[in-house]
């Protein structure tokens, strides 16, 4: 698996760490019940996916990637401060 | 028909033509009392349970593919109750006993074998906290024993104990661990359901859960519906899309974990032995190869195969702790799908649908419960209530905050 980092280019799995899913973030003053779903629930589907990896190992920015959570296969990836 | 020595020989003499299946192949009903969904370990002694100890034999376990092809036949076979929190000891515990008699009890030889479970550790911290966890165990009434460097080598001579980096100091051993054949565990609950009267659908995918008016009454499959009293999902890695099917979102990511096993050697290690500075654990086979794995691969996947990092950094751990064993050769490696929920610990319990109830949430120690797993979730199912031992593996504990969180690194599937 080798993730294409836009400032780095293609780079060995073993550079990135895995941050999870991108999940919106609740308002701060949003009820109990939408911080327990963020925090705590997932939608894990199987098929593409939206999640963070961090190019620790090289650059250090925080990516996201669209990856098949089944072919393992990257689809996209871009800088996670370029929303 | 009852398997004992006496029908092994008579059976060789007349050229093994007297043995039957061991389990029907029964025609689809309409309808039953309880439907069990995944015809893994847990679902198979569920049912098992529901004929045995809760008297509701009109059953069905439903089954995608075929039995034992799942993660109960993909595990690294290896079982223990060494669990340090108040909601898991008990657990496991009882799950270790029912392993003790299982084979009586079902007439099937599941190859249990308690050749114990030595955890090494490696710094003086590393040791306290051993000390603790094999403290909870004796509270709990669960066998540990503390060993320092000199016992450890003698029992596993193979180890590098001045390893630099990683010296070994000491383990927590727990002599009643050790391991069981997978996939008879698969075969033996079967068999013992289906004398009981349970249904054992294979190729049978369930596809969609009919809710009516918040109640679960029954489930679409690709052999076509099936009208249920009782639903109970025992899906393992695939629990979050099963659920998704009644509108529930589970606390639950989907990881892949990898196994390996080498040639065929002599007898070498007598025991299993995990390596405490990583997450590395290896046993022998009845048959010599040794079987060894390490962490999951540390993103999601539904792909039943890893990726090479964690091949290189499980060839790694095991030339810390055992070099020699880096003449060997592989002969296979595999991975499965585990369900990983935010606390590490599993989840037997009802669901916020009536009628609907939970088994899920085994991450990659589930094999060791799957007779307690079977028992609890019988018992929740039949009484529309959890049982004291499975009491604290509710899914509402996420949003009460009562988590069983073994290793303390929060809501991170991947660090547990
Ligand atoms: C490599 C590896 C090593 C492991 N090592 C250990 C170990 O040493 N000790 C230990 O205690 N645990 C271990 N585990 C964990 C253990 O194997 C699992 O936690 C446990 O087997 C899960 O329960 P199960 O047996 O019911 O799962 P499974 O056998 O996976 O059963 C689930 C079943 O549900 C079926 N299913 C899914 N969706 C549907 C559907 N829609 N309709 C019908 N059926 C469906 C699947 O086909 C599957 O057969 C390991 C796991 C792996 C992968
Ligand atoms: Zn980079």
């Amino acid at each position: 698996m080798r993730i294409d980092c836009p400032h780095c280019g293609p780079r060995d799995r073993r550079e990135f760490s895995y941050r999870g899913a991108v999940l919106p973030l609740p308002e701060p003053g949003a009820a109990d019940e939408a911080w327990f779903a963020h925090v705590y629930l997932r939608d894990n589907p199987a098929g593409p996916i939206e999640e963070y990896w961090q190019h620790e190992g090289g650059c250090r920015a925080w990516l996201v990637a669209t990856r098949d959570t089944i072919s393992h296969r990257i689809h996209a990836v871009r800088a996670a401060a370029a929303r | 028909m009852r398997y004992s020595l006496r029908r092994v020989l008579w059976e060789g003499l007349r050229g093994q033509s007297g043995w039957k299946p061991a389990w029907r192949e029964p025609e689809k009903r309409d309808s039953y009392d309880v439907v069990i969904v995944g015809g893994g370990g847990h679902g198979l002694a569920t049912a098992y349970y529901l004929a045995r100890e809760q008297g509701i034999s009109n059953v069905a376990v439903l089954e995608r593919s075929r039995l034992g092809l799942g993660n109960v036949g993909r595990n690294t076979t290896i079982i223990r109750s060494n669990y340090l929190l108040p909601g898991n000891i008990p657990f496991y515990e009882h799950s270790l006993k029912l392993w003790e008699g299982l084979e009586q009890e079902i007439n099937y030889n599941a190859m249990v074998s308690q050749r114990g479970v030595l955890n090494l550790f490696h710094s003086d911290g590393q040791r306290d906290a051993f000390a603790r966890r094999g403290n909870a165990m004796r509270l709990a009434g669960v066998d540990a024993e503390l060993l320092g460097a000199a016992e450890v080598k003698a029992m596993a001579p193979l180890l590098a104990m001045e390893n630099t980096r990683f010296p070994i100091l000491g383990g927590l051993l727990q002599r009643r661990g050790g391991t069981v054949r997978h996939d008879a565990v698969a075969w033996g609950y079967a068999r013992a359901a289906d004398a009981r009267g349970v249904d054992i659908l294979q190729n049978c995918e369930v596809t969609g859960i009919r809710v009516e008016g918040g109640r679960a009454v029954g489930v679409g499959t690709t052999r076509g519906p099936i009208r249920a009293g009782k639903i109970g999902l025992a899906c393992a890695g695939r629990s979050s899309q099963v659920a998704a099917m009644a509108g529930l979102r589970l606390p639950i990511e989907s990881h892949v974990l990898q196994a390996f096993v080498s040639e065929g050697l002599k007898p070498l290690i007598d025991c299993v032995v995990t390596f405490g500075a990583g997450h590395f654990y290896i046993s022998q086979s009845d048959k010599g190869g040794l079987v060894f794995g390490g962490n999951i691969d540390g993103y999601n996947s539904y792909a039943a195969r890893g990726n090479l990092p964690l091949v290189e950094e499980v060839a790694e751990e095991a030339m810390a702790v055992m070099p020699r064993l880096g003449r060997l050769r592989v002969l296979r490696s595999w991975g499965g799908i585990m369900d990983m929920t935010m606390d590490g610990s599993p989840i037997i319990d009802r669901t916020p649908v009536e009628g609907l109830y939970l088994n899920a949430g085994w991450c990659y120690g589930g094999f060791k419960a799957t007779p307690a797993s079977g028992w609890c979730f019988a018992y929740t199912i039949a009484q529309g209530r959890p049982h004291a031992l499975n009491a604290a593996l509710s899914l509402d504990r996420f949003a009460t905050g009562a988590l069983v969180d073994e290793a303390g690194t929060g809501a991170q599937p991947n660090h547990h």
